[in-house]
């Protein structure tokens, strides 16, 4: 009994890598970095340490007196902060909910928007844009539409795929996601075509940004990213399990359609919620997850809990680029995070040993 | 014991498998053998609740159906043909997945599993290649990977489907004497097997199969006869006895 004991302890490292200590500083420290840079940098300049005093001054009982007069204050704290602080709850939330689709269907492609999330919202933003009484109702009324539009797409998705049968499952849930996804943006261009001048919004919208941002936006998203986000990390090490296929994730106690259909949801509401407060950003949900997995680990468990870290700092740097190259004119994220992205991820992939 | 009861399989209407009824007692090694499509695979897959069926399935007085999807994992194994073997995950995060019936839904490891998982390696002489990829492996070493995953699992049952195939003969007959020598700790066996003369050696029962249908079942040298193999397999043969073991020799016409 003894030596058994002893030789156990003698056995190799049986253990799953998870995220290392230094990838997840590294993370943690590329993000509070981007949230620095997001609140210093714009036309009124204001540096990093101010931000901190000012940050401690509205901590009761610290006694801090801000550095910052009152404009600058505004600017900081009704302006830029609201706006950093969204940028980073979409990013992550769509880098999350990328590598999740992609541990759910396998497939390295898969995109939140797969099943038809951006066509849905898009099409409900436009009808709302289109047809709700100009005023001021119309602001509130878009994320909501959008909203709508995006789980009504992915349930209609979900109902189409699932008459292929258990069988298919994944490929028909696909192929269900083009197929919705084409008639929603087809409904959506004929919309948009038929009222040609609310055009340049329905456009403004679909690019998506973060240029009207407000702590009311943040309220809005902020639940369904946390829960969502919560429930996806949660779900690390089944991700992995499901990478071994349905039949042996089965075979080891794994409910593979319920579990699919939870992740699924979850990642959906959260992609649903972060689309509705800031458009169509394309390429965060791949390019995060993709990142990590070169520089980092395959292992869902470190894919998951790093894409939604580093997918807020990248989206908040995104923005930065946003509105400051071309100021004051504003690019739309859409195209920063493209534009960027692209070749940077060409570059991980040429100089990545872990890929072959 | 594992009782099957007239259990069928059907895939939408046509039955792939048909009132198979077969005992399997402790720690026995029973092996599916047929042409293909005699429904070997659909069986074991009945077995591991993969697939649909009726009839019944009793294993040790319960009847499986009365059981949960983890409930049945620690109770069946199943080595598929082809397994899954993602080339970025090391071997010994590999045979941790194993543990995942042992695991709470959302939860990690502990040290039980670790240990088990350990155990597992050292059992099939994979300590060494623990921390290595499973894409660096060759095809001897990660049938054992695959086969210590299903070990992990701890699971009295252990469920292969062709578990030789795409090994040459060599690693073929090391990876079966592994099996057999699993039996030592207990473990029951159901494979299904392609090569005829491998499975008479080292299963103690056959069971043929042919359109879903059992023809034939007992020891190898009841099974595997000249006319046997002939009217099932449409092969031309010549079944060798000798020292009580039958190999079955392809004869060309």
């Amino acid at each position: 009994m003894a030596v058994d004991s002893v030789r156990e302890r003698a056995a190799p490292r049986v253990e799953a890598r998870g995220v290392r200590p230094a990838w997840g500083l590294a993370a943690a420290g590329f993000l509070v970095g981007a949230l620095v840079v997001g609140l210093a940098v714009g036309p009124v300049g204001i540096g990093a340490g101010a931000i901190v005093e000012s940050a401690l001054a509205h901590v009761p009982l610290l006694h801090v007196r801000s550095p910052l007069d009152g404009v600058q204050e505004a600017v900081l704290w009704q302006l830029r902060a609201p706006r950093v602080v969204l940028a980073a709850l979409v990013g992550g939330m769509l880098a999350v909910a990328g590598s999740a689709y992609q541990g759910v269907f396998r497939n390295p492609l898969a995109d939140p928007y797969l099943l038809g999330v951006a066509a849905g919202a898009g099409l409900g933003a436009t009808l709302a844009i289109v047809y709700a009484a100009a005023g001021a109702g119309t602001e509130a009324l878009v994320p909501l539409a959008a909203f709508v539009g995006a789980i009504a797409s992915v349930v209609v998705t979900y109902a189409l795929g699932r008459t292929a049968g258990a069988a298919r499952a994944t490929g028909a849930l696909v192929l269900a996601g083009v197929t919705v996804a084409t008639f929603m943006t087809a409904a959506q261009t004929f919309v948009q075509q038929q009222h040609a001048e609310v055009l340049q919004n329905v456009y403004a919208w679909l690019l998506g940004g973060f240029a009207t941002s407000s702590w009311g936006d943040v309220a809005v998203a902020a639940p369904y990213v946390a829960v969502s986000s919560v429930v996806l990390v949660l779900h690390r090490r089944v991700l992995d399990v499901l990478s071994l296929g349905d039949d042996e994730a089965a075979s080891l106690g794994i409910d593979v359609a319920r579990t699919r259909l939870v992740i699924v949801v979850v990642a959906t509401l959260g992609t649903a919620a972060a689309v509705a407060v800031s458009g169509l950003i394309a390429f965060v949900g791949i390019i995060v997850p993709h990142t990590i997995r070169l520089l980092v680990s395959t292992s869902y468990r470190a894919v998951v809990p790093l894409s939604l870290v580093a997918g807020a700092g990248f989206l908040v740097l995104a923005d930065v680029l946003a509105r400051t190259a071309l100021s004051p004119a504003e690019l739309p994220i859409g195209v920063v995070t493209a534009f960027f992205g692209a070749p940077f991820f060409a570059v991980v992939l040429r100089t990545s040993r872990t890929m072959r | 014991m594992i009782e099957l009861r007239r259990v069928s399989v059907r895939f939408g209407g046509a039955p792939a498998l048909r009132d198979l009824s077969l005992v399997v007692e402790p720690g026995a090694w029973v092996s599916l053998i047929g042409p293909n499509g005699a429904g070997k695979t659909s069986a074991l897959r009945a077995l591991a609740g993969l697939v649909p069926f009726e009839g019944e399935i009793v294993v040790d007085r319960r009847d499986v159906r009365a059981l949960g999807r983890r409930e049945l994992a620690r109770l069946f194994a199943f080595v598929p043909q082809k397994p899954e073997t993602p080339p970025e995950l090391t071997v010994a995060e590999y045979v941790l997945l194993g543990r995942t019936p042992h695991i709470p839904y959302l939860g990690g490891e502990r040290r039980a599993d670790r240990l088990a998982a350990a155990r597992a390696l050292r059992r099939l002489d994979l300590e060494r290649f623990a921390e290595r990829s499973l894409g660096s492996l060759s095809g001897g070493e990660l049938q054992r990977a695959v086969l210590a995953r299903a070990l992990a699992q701890e699971a009295p049952i252990l469920l292969l489907d062709e578990p030789t195939t795409a090994l040459d003969l060599g690693r073929a007959q090391l990876v079966l004497d592994l099996v057999d020598s699993l039996r030592g700790d207990g473990l029951t066996v159901v494979s299904t097997m392609h090569d005829l003369t491998l499975a008479g050696q080292y299963a103690d029962r056959l069971v043929l199969l042919d359109r879903g249908a059992v023809v034939a079942a007992g020891g190898p040298a009841e099974v595997l006869s000249t006319a046997t193999v002939a009217a099932h397999y449409g092969a031309s043969v010549r079944v060798v006895e000798e020292d009580g073991a039958v190999f079955v020799l392809p004869v060309r016409r």
